[in-house]
């Protein structure tokens, strides 16, 4: 075993909090030196997973940077973390949104600074830790740990109705996550151990799967989320402080899709299958539906809400297409919507610190106050429409082009989707930015200061080179899908063979 | 004979008698001294109880074994910080008397006396020299009306559940001939040959234990009786008692009575159920924190009957380490109802903790830890102990206890919550009166316990293991 680089990155930002809970002194002097901290901390943490992305072998379908430490070992629950092809570049992004996240609060939270670092760097380890667990409980333990500071984000430093917003959140989604633990421990019965590798080499017999997939089902579709238990997003989104709202788009959503990936495809092969044509169904509804329901609100973080549930959409469908296409283009919307909607919310925040509003009615022409502002704002919008050349279309392209291999009108549900995108985010566009400007405080309104230009800087980058180049991310999972499709296939042939016996 | 075997209770009894006379001489409040004393008497116990052989003395009366240690220990545990809450509060309450002490202790006593039980008669004496301190420090304020029918209540409920136990003990006896376990378990080892009456009998004595331990149907005294006693009571009576009783209907259950598993296994299911149902769902509109309390104790005295209805050596070690964690849970957070304190006078609204997260964000911080931990969220104390109780549930086949438990905790997850909005998101009130050293001791142990024993788990789930074996054998 070697350096537990893994475990630093994501215990470190636990020792960021550490320091900044010691912190005494003046109201001040506390918050400042909290929001250096977690700064420093989470750039730190951000550096190292840097050595990630370096030192990752793109070639092979093993788990890397594997740590082992014994912990449960009656049960056979160890603490093991590595990475492979689908979760490194997730670590990545949940290590590079945070300290974006620091940096959007630099002012706008004033209030009780040093617990809301905390809260973030808490935040941070749960959620690195939930993409390198390598056990099962283990990474429920991460998943639901998630909960704790997020309820905390939304109910302590969120909108007028944070405390329905943050209940929602939590209840809903401990609901989904207790039958998951259930179905954990079911297969820690069946199966002996909850290591994933060995998992993966289980066969679960089908009436098992099915009921496995179920409760599965209750705790990640909740957690993408999937229409019909999406509700809760909205009223969290629009509750949230702007940086929870960063957060829970672009890393805790993903959090659902990633567990399908890891757990309900290699696990539970026979049960994906059978309940793929219901997942499809569900996805192209969240996308249509969702999607018309943004055309028509009124408050920005809402329809950027709606928007996200929409494109979670296509990435569940990418993921049940079961073929190489399908999932890269699901994995490459994960993270290009990671990257996008934490940047549409940060646009939206960057308009609510100066206005306090979100009604989209408020404004307008605030392309001729504000230009730089709208220039960016314009990208990410024309991102989030997935325009060729933004990190939005690779994905949804190769989603189409997966889907229509299963299903033509599947494709055309998905596409469907993208239209209705462009729809709604050009309408949005249009109403804040351009037009006249019919409100006289809006003319004083200061462009972007040189913190706003650095938080947006790395997220333009990234939305060009993952437009222009995507190869350079999609080459981290290519070979991991390619041999999850490929045991997947084997799998459901095995079992079809059997029928035909 | 072996008497030396009852040792920790001999040296317990003979302190208490000395601190009793220690007490009364002065003319002087002896309170303090006296509570050190007793904190001194059950460390003495505690030593004693490790080092303590095993075996059986007094004609069979008597067993030690590693699960008597283990619950010994706990119980010797969870009344020494019961006590340690107590000291500041009664002087407040103007209720310093030495007597409180000595009657912890002789309650105590009788806790390690019902865990030692390897006989219906000396569990009959356990339970009584258990619960006639109890009666009386439900009481202990007696001025106040509330405390007063506090301890009526209790003692009157008390005395029919008594009368239960004695009556199931004599059918038993009738029926089977004898009161020794051991011998018990042998005149009912094969199940067939069972009279009715011995299972009427056992199921008298499920009741009478069901009752203290507040499950159930036999929970309905809980709330008032923890609302009216004073606070640092009602932490003693949710916690040390508990463990003694539950103790005994895993020894009596798992041992005399384990083969006639199939009799009494549905009561302890249904109890369960409605426990966990109960204390989800009752808790919900309680503005009484200390009533919400007592709800949630018997939500969480739910999932500990789980282990035991699923039985066998997971199952039973599941519910130790249950109670374990739930001890350290609940004192910890009795703690902070103790801190609960303005301008000298007590507070007990849940309203009341509102902006404790500013005005002293040390103990919020700690209450929040409790609060999630009861929910059952990881990596806390509280998601182990679920969990330690649901695997065997799965493994068995109680799927329906199991899916019930978890939807428990989800919407007792509600009422958790809902303790820590008001500590963090509603408008401050005026801070609480500073908090008493005690309170602080205690809230640092605990709350550090609860936190970190995803950490270091093993101690504790080979003890309790160590404990299971020594009672399935």
């Amino acid at each position: 075993m070697g350096f537990p680089l893994l475990s630093l990155i994501t215990f470190l930002p636990l020792l960021g909090a550490a320091i900044i809970m010691c912190v005494r002194g003046e109201e001040q002097v506390v918050a400042s030196n909290a929001r250096w901290t977690a700064l420093w901390t989470s750039l730190i943490t951000f550096g190292l997973s840097l050595i990630l992305w370096a030192q990752f072998d793109k070639t092979s379908v093993d788990f890397q940077f594997v740590e082992q430490l014994s912990w449960l070992p009656e049960f056979g629950v160890s603490y093991i973390m590595g990475v492979d092809g689908i979760s490194v570049l997730f670590i990545l992004l949940s290590t590079l949104l945070t300290p974006i996240c620091v940096l959007a609060s630099w002012e706008s939270v004033q209030n009780r600074v040093r617990e809301y670092m905390v809260a973030f760097l808490i935040l941070e380890t749960m959620m690195v830790g939930m993409f390198a667990a390598l056990d099962f409980m283990l990474f429920y333990i991460f998943f639901e740990a998630v909960l704790i500071p997020m309820f905390l984000i939304i109910g302590i430093w969120g909108g007028a109705r944070r405390v329905y917003a943050s209940y929602k959140f939590f209840l809903y989604t401990l609901l989904g996550s207790v039958l998951m633990l259930l179905a954990i421990i079911a297969l820690w019965y069946q199966a002996g151990t909850t290591n994933i590798a060995e998992l993966a080499e289980y066969d679960i017999p089908f009436n098992m799967q099915v009921w496995l997939f179920l409760a599965f089902f209750a705790s990640f579709a909740v957690k993408v989320p999937m229409w019909p238990v999406h509700t809760w997003l909205p009223d969290a989104h629009v509750e949230a402080p702007t940086a929870g709202s960063v957060i829970l788009a672009g890393v805790l959503l993903k959090m659902g899709a990633y567990g399908f990936l890891r757990f309900s495809l290699p696990l539970l092969p026979e049960a994906s299958f059978y309940f793929a044509p219901f997942i499809y169904v569900l996805s192209i509804v969240a996308v249509v539906y969702t999607s018309l329901v943004a055309l028509a609100q009124t408050d920005m973080k809402k329809l950027i809400a709606y928007s996200s549930v929409a494109h979670m959409g296509i990435v569940t469908l990418g993921i049940f297409t079961f073929n190489q296409q399908g999932i890269e283009g699901a994995l490459f919307t994960m993270l290009s919507h990671g990257v996008v909607s934490g940047a549409l919310f940060l646009c939206v925040g960057v308009l609510y610190d100066r206005v306090h509003s979100r009604e989209i009615a408020r404004y307008g022409g605030v392309a001729k106050i504000m230009p730089a502002y709208a220039l960016i704002f314009m990208l990410f919008t024309m991102a989030s429409v997935a325009l060729p050349g933004t990190a939005g279309f690779p994905g949804e392209f190769l989603v189409i082009l997966g889907a229509w291999a299963v299903n033509p009108w599947v494709a055309f549900g998905a596409a469907l989707g993208m239209i209705l995108g462009a729809a709604y985010m050009l309408f949005l566009y249009r109403r804040v930015a351009f037009g006249r400007i019919i409100r006289d405080d809006l003319k004083s309104l200061l462009d972007l200061s040189p913190r706003e230009y650095a938080i947006f800087a790395p997220l333009i980058a990234l939305t060009l080179w993952m437009g222009i180049y995507p190869q350079s991310f999609l080459s981290f999972f290519s070979v991991t899908v390619a041999e999850l499709v490929q045991e997947h296939q084997a799998a459901i042939g095995a079992a079809s063979r059997l029928a035909g016996l | 004979m072996n008497w030396t075997l009852a040792l920790p209770e001999l040296a317990l009894a003979l302190s208490g008698l000395a601190i009793l006379v220690f007490g009364v001489i002065p003319k002087r409040d002896t309170t303090f001294p006296c509570t050190m004393l007793v904190l001194g008497a059950f460390l003495l116990a505690g030593v004693l109880v490790l080092a303590q052989g095993e075996g059986t003395a007094f004609a069979g009366q008597y067993v030690a074994d590693a699960f008597s240690g283990f619950m010994k220990l706990l119980a010797l545990a969870a009344a020494a910080l019961g006590l340690l809450l107590a000291l500041d509060w009664n002087e407040k309450e103007r209720l310093s008397r030495f007597e409180f002490p000595v009657l912890v202790l002789f309650a105590t006593l009788g806790m390690m006396v019902m865990i030692s039980a390897n006989d219906l008669m000396s569990l009959y004496l356990g339970l009584e020299l258990l619960s006639l301190p109890l009666y009386v420090l439900a009481s202990f304020d007696r001025d106040n009306g509330r405390s007063a029918e506090a301890g009526l209540k209790y003692f009157v409920l008390g005395a029919l559940a008594s009368g239960l136990m004695l009556y199931g003990a004599s059918l038993v006896y009738g029926f089977a001939g004898t009161t020794n376990f051991d011998r018990l378990a042998d005149a009912l080892s094969s199940p067939q040959d069972v009279s009715n009456g011995v299972v009427v009998g056992i199921i008298f004595i499920i009741a009478a234990m069901a009752f203290k331990i507040a499950a159930v149907p036999f929970h309905m005294w809980t709330p008032d009786v923890y609302e009216g006693a004073p606070t640092p009571v009602t932490a003693f009576f949710a916690s040390a008692p508990k463990v003694a009783a539950v103790a005994l209907l895993v020894r009596i259950l798992a041992g005399p009575f384990s083969d006639v598993v199939g009799q009494w296994q549905q009561v302890i299911v249904l109890a369960s159920l409605g426990s966990m149902i109960l204390g989800a769902f009752a808790a919900i509109g309680q503005t009484n924190i200390k009533r919400l309390m007592a709800y949630s104790s018997i939500g969480h005295v739910g999932f500990t009957l789980m282990g035991l209805a699923v039985g066998g050596e997971s199952g039973l070690r599941g519910v130790l380490v249950y109670m374990a964690i739930y001890i350290a849970m609940n004192i910890g957070a009795f703690a902070v109802l103790i801190a609960m304190r303005r301008d000298g006078r007590a507070v007990e609204g849940v309203e009341d903790l509102a902006g404790l997260g500013r005005s002293d964000p040390g103990m919020a911080l700690a209450m929040a830890i409790f609060m999630f931990s009861m929910a059952g969220i990881p990596p806390l104390a509280g998601f182990f102990a679920k969990l330690y109780v649901l695997l065997p549930a799965i493994e068995q086949g109680f799927w329906l206890l199991a899916v019930v438990a978890v939807l428990c905790s989800v919407v007792s997850a509600y009422y958790y919550l809902r303790i820590v909005k008001v500590m963090y998101f509603d408008a401050a009130k005026p801070g609480f009166d500073a908090r008493p050293t005690g309170v602080s001791v205690v809230l640092a142990g605990t709350g550090a316990f609860t936190l970190f024993f995803f950490l270091f788990p093993a101690p504790l789930l080979a003890a309790a293991r160590q404990a299971v074996a020594a009672l399935i054998g």
